[in-house]
């Protein structure tokens, strides 16, 4: 059996329980009645194939989408973003799968999106582009192996620096919870080892990482749970240190329901 | 809570690192537009006498600023990924709303100043509200206004004035005061300037402002680059797109009260395909008509590029009608010279 997520939705370590929540974009039905809960201080891995219904309950819990049905709660009170902002403003940062960057402005301007450092004169606010550069540079050299300098166009990027932009963005802000799609995709060895190392330590410093990842060995390896997505549908949830890869398969691919 | 790791700091990428001083110039919005001012200026100034005369040049800036003012929210629109076919007639129909409302009302001109001042930002509300709600592209949703603004003025210029032309209003309340702060001139040395000069660089100047230095101007780069990537950021994609929709039915009202308190009246017919003018200022000064790329300088020496032109082609004693064919040769060639440029900029390490 599954734990449901109703009941043990009330633990106190609890961050985010999302309940029957349902999403159809004309007759494709993305996300069916799916639950989930994931706490405080751990990392909670998604798993499914592609079509799923993975990203999409991502931009859901992220203010993207708005569900047709069903609640998100977070910290035990329902919660209804009407935009991404709303969503970073109640703490919950999101590298999306396809990044969210604006290729035609540099690193630090990406990084600061929305969140730009400013000097205040009265009425007026102006950029401080020293301090963001300066902030900027702090928080890539930290992730990034090949490090791109914070002031070149994202355009210029290779696949695996645009995708340690973005996860230094999601990281760089407080929050209490990090969603991260497929943060690993296109990155080398190296990288993924500095990225996996961050993922531990957002858990460590007691943020919630919700991660998506195809990559079974780093599921195991990082996760303290596991939900299992099939055709819109949450099909089972486990302790990952209760469950094996085979068995994960076979929710994904069917073989085996919860 | 910040959670960057603290591992040695890497070494950045040399071959990112390394960008030569001329890429950067290149990489400039505006420097194509720039070298072509310059050599449109030597150009004229060589085969046109009268060119190199003081009061030329003045009646040059002064023709560029009347394109200029409203091109700088055009500019502005256009990094914001949107582009506007009714700023042309909205100038014109600034200027009918303030004349008739003063007029038929007989009240002081400033009231109809206001009055159209309002209609005007309603204009530029209803456009982006309309691109927001509809998602349609702006491309149809201001060729609807074109026409519609274009119908407007002519017919209830005709059922309220009576003619194709609104009445003399020179002669109402407060139209000295209108006059010095939308339409005056005043001496530089013997030279006559007129106060859009001082007005479009105003504009231009806190275009660029807002545009480099404040977090407004990185959202309206975000959001003409990538909006569905400033959204998942918590941009507010469709506040700018309306705001910048509005701040250009501003610089059209501004343009359209000059035009109304230098002729005293205005005629209903003006104003279509001036539009085409803004935008191709926008264009020529290297603003991408895609969005995110661009700067308000540059559509000031787009502006200027036309205003020297328009005159240049007068003094040299060439048939007016060449402007128009100057017009779409400049265009295209801008268009080519900036994408040129802008491949270089990016593929140069
Ligand atoms: N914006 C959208 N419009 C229409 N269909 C969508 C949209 N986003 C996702 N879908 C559909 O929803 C389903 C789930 O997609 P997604 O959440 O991206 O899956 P996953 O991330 O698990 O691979 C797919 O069938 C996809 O085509
Ligand atoms: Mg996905």
């Amino acid at each position: 059996m599954t734990t449901s997520p109703a009941t043990s939705g009330t633990a106190i370590d609890t961050l985010v329980t999302v309940d029957d929540v349902s999403l159809s974009f004309g007759s494709v039905r993305a996300l069916v009645d799916v639950s989930l809960h994931l706490k405080r201080g751990e990392i909670t891995a998604l798993v499914g194939d592609n079509g799923a219904g993975k990203s999409t309950l991502v931009r859901c819990i992220s203010g993207i989408h708005r569900p047709d049905a069903g609640t998100i709660s977070l910290d035990g009170r329902e919660v209804h973003f009407r935009n991404p902002e709303e969503a970073r403003e109640a703490g919950i940062e999101t590298v999306h799968q396809n990044l969210a960057l604006v290729e035609d402005l540099t690193v630090w301007q990406n990084l600061f999106l929305n969140r730009e450092l400013v000097h205040r004169f009265g009425p007026f606010a102006l950029l401080d582009r020293r301090g963001m550069q300066r902030k900027a540079q702090e928080m890539v050299a930290g992730l990034a192996v090949n490090v791109p300098a914070v002031k070149s166009r994202v355009r210029r990027l290779s696949g695996g620096q645009r995708q340690a932009v973005a996860i230094c963005r999601a990281a760089g802000f407080s929050s209490k919870l990090v969603i991260m799609d497929e943060p690993t995709a296109a990155l080398g060895v190296q990288e993924t080892a500095r990225v996996e190392e961050l993922i531990l330590r957002l858990r460590d410093e007691g943020h919630a990482v919700l991660l998506i990842s195809h990559n079974f060995a780093q599921v195991m390896r990082l996760s303290n749970h596991v939900w299992v997505m099939r055709a819109g549908r949450c099909v089972g949830g486990r302790r990952t240190a209760e469950t094996t890869g085979e068995e994960i398969v076979a929710l994904i691919t069917g073989a085996k329901s919860a | 809570m910040t959670a960057t790791l603290t591992a040695p700091p890497a070494r950045g990428d040399e071959r990112l690192a390394r960008q030569s001083a001329f890429s950067r110039l290149a990489g400039r919005p505006e420097i194509g537009a720039l070298v072509g001012a310059v050599v449109i200026f030597i150009l004229f100034f060589v085969v046109a006498p009268p060119f190199r005369e003081a009061p030329s040049i003045a009646t040059v800036l002064y023709q560029s600023s009347l394109y200029g003012i409203p091109a700088v929210g055009v500019a502005l629109l256009m990094i914001g990924g949107e582009f506007d076919l009714s700023a042309g007639v909205a100038v014109i129909s600034s200027s009918l709303v303030a004349s008739m409302t003063a007029y038929q009302l007989s009240v002081n001109v400033w009231v109809g100043v206001l009055v159209s001042l309002v209609v005007a930002l309603a204009i530029g509300l209803l456009n982006g509200y309309l691109l927001v709600r509809t998602k349609l592209p702006s491309f149809l949703v201001t060729l609807a206004t074109f026409f519609m603004l274009t119908g407007l003025n002519l017919a209830l210029t005709k059922l309220i004035s009576g003619g194709v032309a609104t009445k003399d209003i020179s002669d109402i309340d407060g139209f000295a005061s209108a006059q010095a702060i939308f339409a005056q001139s005043f001496d530089v040395g013997g030279v006559s300037l007129r106060i859009t000069l001082l007005w479009w660089i105003v504009f231009v100047a806190i275009a660029t402002w807002v545009l480099l230095k404040t977090h407004l101007g990185n959202w309206i780069f975000a959001v003409g680059g990538a909006d569905a990537s400033a959204r998942a950021v918590g941009v507010p994609v469709k506040k700018v797109k309306i705001g910048l929709f509005m701040t250009v039915s501003f610089l059209c009202w501004f343009t359209g009260m000059h035009i109304l308190f230098s002729f005293n009246t205005v005629q209903s017919g003006q104003g279509p395909g001036n539009e085409f003018l803004y935008i191709i200022a926008a264009v020529v000064g290297g603003c991408l008509l895609t969005g995110g790329y661009g700067s308000a300088v540059g559509a000031a020496i787009g502006a200027f590029i036309f205003g020297m032109t328009e005159q240049g082609i007068v003094l040299a004693g060439w048939e007016a009608d060449w402007f128009k064919f100057f017009l779409g040769a400049m265009l295209l060639g801008a268009t080519l010279l900036n994408v040129y440029v802008r491949r270089r900029a990016e593929t140069r390490k």
